[in-house]
């Protein structure tokens, strides 16, 4: 894999050619985030997501696994031992705001990571299995935060959790004993915090595996850049390694700040004041809510009101649900403009950021109670969510006139700098 | 194909979203939403300031001392405290010897085991202990509170919106059912044994007005106990008994912040460095 002018991996020291020929994982290393991987050399901060994606993960991992050493998987005492984790462990207060503004933070950092994608074309050729893999973890995720936020056994937990399984019982026919069985009982109970503890426990290290797996997809055609021009030569490229861990090394510098920001000030801001009341089956909330990442879904969940025919409205609104995510996979079919770069595409421009503000008023709404006028402002923003993606993405991709691209990402970067050093560089006409 | 079949179900989902607005649109405008009692009458939480609000804010320890007071001779006849143990009061500025004592002279005995017979029994609470609830269970709770259950306290302040704020409105909240309300809501009259605050939201709760006169309870440090006085002070202690690590978050928060300033600053500038010649023309 990789470009043929990329660095080799020369061990000197004896201790390291002996392990090289033993088990290569060091030249693995080189390759994968080392000098030996080559990477368009124009990336903008945008690029820098995926880096702090990963750093979420293992921030989740450390302070999981620490939780979980005082955690108490059972209905009877789950929310008594996560206090006395906020009370009585040494630094327990930290590990428990860590993982769960970790997790919010997860979020925002990943979907920074797909508007990258989606903005500058990075599912396109030849790098669909990135994007196809990359939609698997964001579904991992999901399951796992989901899983996560029942384990406090909180009201919202409860509630949550019986709302979520109810999804599947909308299913026609087998609806019911889906939601029986995926709870193991009629209601969320022991059976089921046990079961979301084991698998919160499980998925995490499946998204590490998946994640290998979309790095090992990148590095075949290599990164994406800003241009969406592909690599032409050994200009356009600099190693990962010092360029971009340097750059990740700022980047990372600043994620930690905004997130320490919120750990250590507001370490509630995101979270919902009932899941401090203890999960009581006999009181339902005011309004059930999930987590604000699962907001703009739960908005198209509840938009349909009204049934099609025989299909009942909550059918139809758990299959839009599951859609919108599922839609995403088809993307790279779905836009065929060659052109990669949302920069050089005026009209997909437009409706791109029509779909950005779309999502957030679409956020909004999914925290908002389910009254009018509520409701029928998300049908509004449900109806274009899925009319771009699914009818307006493939028509401008045919009809588009696109903007003339750079040469190559050399000439786009000397474009950018050629005029501060007073040298006659070929410029673009734009 | 995918592109058919994406447009047909882009077509179906949008098209019946959008009829179903256009049903739901004449529904609003033919029957607009009745306003109901809790939305014309709840009201947003009282401006009361604390010593611990803002980034930096730290616990007035006197303060709390006074609101353990309160929680101790008016709240605690009815509402647990089942997270906090009496050894945690060192925080509050008491010595052992006085958190022993505290413990020992508590009102509600903690359940034991007679070590003679084996039968239930109760002993002197220990600093060790966590605060006895005051009802065996919830049916002997709600049989002696008109059939609500007081709920704990320890995390009340963190289980509100506003929880601090919540806490000192709702108990200076109570007062007489305005006669606007009756008149537009005449269903709405506050029933039997239960009492009208426009901070609960549903605006009738079963618990009396628990903090009533001034002088209920008689301060050591001499502070004049109003009603306002004691409700802030209890929401304080509350807060403390909910958020214990308060100080040491935003201490070790502000440590934490400076310390990465500085490593980012130094982050930026090896990555400046390091990119010092490929942000020029000259490759």
């Amino acid at each position: 894999m990789s470009f043929p002018w990329a660095e080799q991996y020369t061990p000197k020291h004896p201790v390291m050619q002996w392990v090289d020929e033993k088990l290569p994982l060091p030249r693995l290393v080189y390759n994968a985030v080392g000098a030996g991987y080559p990477v368009p050399r124009n990336l903008n901060y945008f690029w820098n997501f995926g880096v702090l994606a990963g750093l979420a993960l293992v921030i989740q991992i450390v302070t999981g696994v620490i939780m979980a050493m005082h955690y108490g998987a059972n209905d009877l005492v789950a929310f008594g031992t996560v206090e006395q984790t906020m009370r009585d462990v040494n630094a327990g207060w930290l590990m428990r705001y860590a993982h769960a503004n970790g997790a919010s933070f997860f979020f925002i950092v990943v979907y920074l990571h797909i508007f990258r994608g989606l903005y500058f074309g990075s599912y396109k050729a030849p790098r669909e299995m990135v994007w196809l893999l990359g939609l698997v973890i964001f579904l991992l995720m999901m399951a796992t935060a989901f899983m996560g936020y029942v384990l406090p056994w909180g009201q919202m937990s409860y509630w949550g959790a019986k709302v979520i399984t109810g999804l599947f019982g909308a299913i026609p026919v087998v609806g019911e004993p889906i939601q029986t069985w995926l709870l193991g009982g009629f209601a969320p109970g022991n059976a089921s915090l046990n079961r979301f503890f084991s698998l919160h426990f499980l998925l995490p290290f499946v998204i590490a595996g998946v994640i290998i797996l979309h790095i090992w997809a990148l590095h075949i055609p290599g990164s994406s850049n800003p241009t969406g021009v592909e690599v032409k030569g050994p200009q356009d490229t600099v190693p990962f390694h010092p360029y971009y861990t340097a750059k990740d090394g700022f980047g990372a510098g600043i994620f930690l700040i905004a997130f320490s920001i919120l750990l250590f000030f507001a370490p509630n801001f995101l979270g919902h004041p009932d899941n401090y009341i203890e999960a009581n089956p006999l009181s339902t909330p005011a309004h059930i809510v999930p987590e604000w990442y699962f907001w703009p879904f739960y908005a198209i969940l509840r938009a349909f009101t009204v049934d099609f025919f025989f299909v009942p409205a909550k059918l139809l609104g758990v299959l839009a649900m599951f859609a919108s995510i599922l839609l995403l996979f088809f993307l790279p079919w779905l836009d065929t403009s060659p052109v990669r770069s949302g920069k050089y595409r005026p009209t997909f421009n437009k409706f791109f950021w029509i779909l950005v503000i779309d999502v957030l008023i679409l956020g909004w709404l999914g925290g908002a109670p389910a009254e009018e006028p509520y409701v029928m402002m998300s049908q509004v923003a449900a109806a274009y969510y899925f009319a771009h993606f699914l009818i307006i993405l493939p028509l401008i991709s045919r009809f588009e006139k696109p903007l003339p691209l750079p040469g190559s990402i050399t000439e786009a970067v000397l474009a950018k700098y050629g005029k501060t050093d007073g040298e006659t560089v070929a410029v673009p006409a734009e | 194909m995918v592109r058919i079949g994406a447009f047909l179900v882009g077509l179906f989902f949008a098209g019946w979203l959008f009829i179903s607005f256009l049903i739901g649109a004449v529904a609003y405008v033919s029957e607009p939403p009745v306003p109901t009692v809790e939305h014309e009458f709840h009201e947003p939480v009282k401006h009361v300031s604390f010593s611990f609000d803002g980034p930096f804010g730290k616990y007035d320890k006197q303060q709390l001392q006074r609101g353990f007071q309160v929680f101790k001779e008016v709240c605690s006849a009815c509402h647990s405290l089942k997270f906090v143990a009496f050894r945690d009061l060192e925080a509050l500025g008491y010595n052992e010897a006085e958190v022993k004592a505290i413990a020992k002279q508590w009102a509600i005995k903690t359940p034991s085991v007679d070590p003679a017979t084996g039968e239930a029994s109760t002993r002197d609470p220990v600093p060790a202990d966590h605060f006895p609830k005051p009802f065996a269970n919830n049916v002997a709770a709600a049989a002696a509170n008109n059939n609500a259950i007081p709920p704990d306290l320890s995390l009340m302040t963190k289980a509100r919106h506003h929880g601090s704020a919540y806490v000192y409105s709702l108990l200076t909240g109570f007062q007489e059912q305005p006669a606007e309300l009756l008149k537009h809501f005449p269903d709405a009259k506050t029933p039997e044994g239960l009492h009208y605050n426009p901070y609960f939201p549903n605006l009738n709760l079963a618990m009396a007005p628990p903090l009533s006169a001034e002088g209920q309870v008689t301060y050591g440090d001499g502070t004049k106990a109003t009603v306002d006085q004691m409700a802030q002070d209890v929401s304080a202690f509350l807060t403390w008994t909910a958020e214990p690590k308060l100080e040491n978050r935003r201490s070790a928060g502000l440590a934490t912040i400076i310390f990465l300033l500085i490593a980012t600053g130094l982050a930026y500038m090896s990555y400046q460095n390091i990119w010092a010649d490929k942000k020029k023309a000259a490759v």
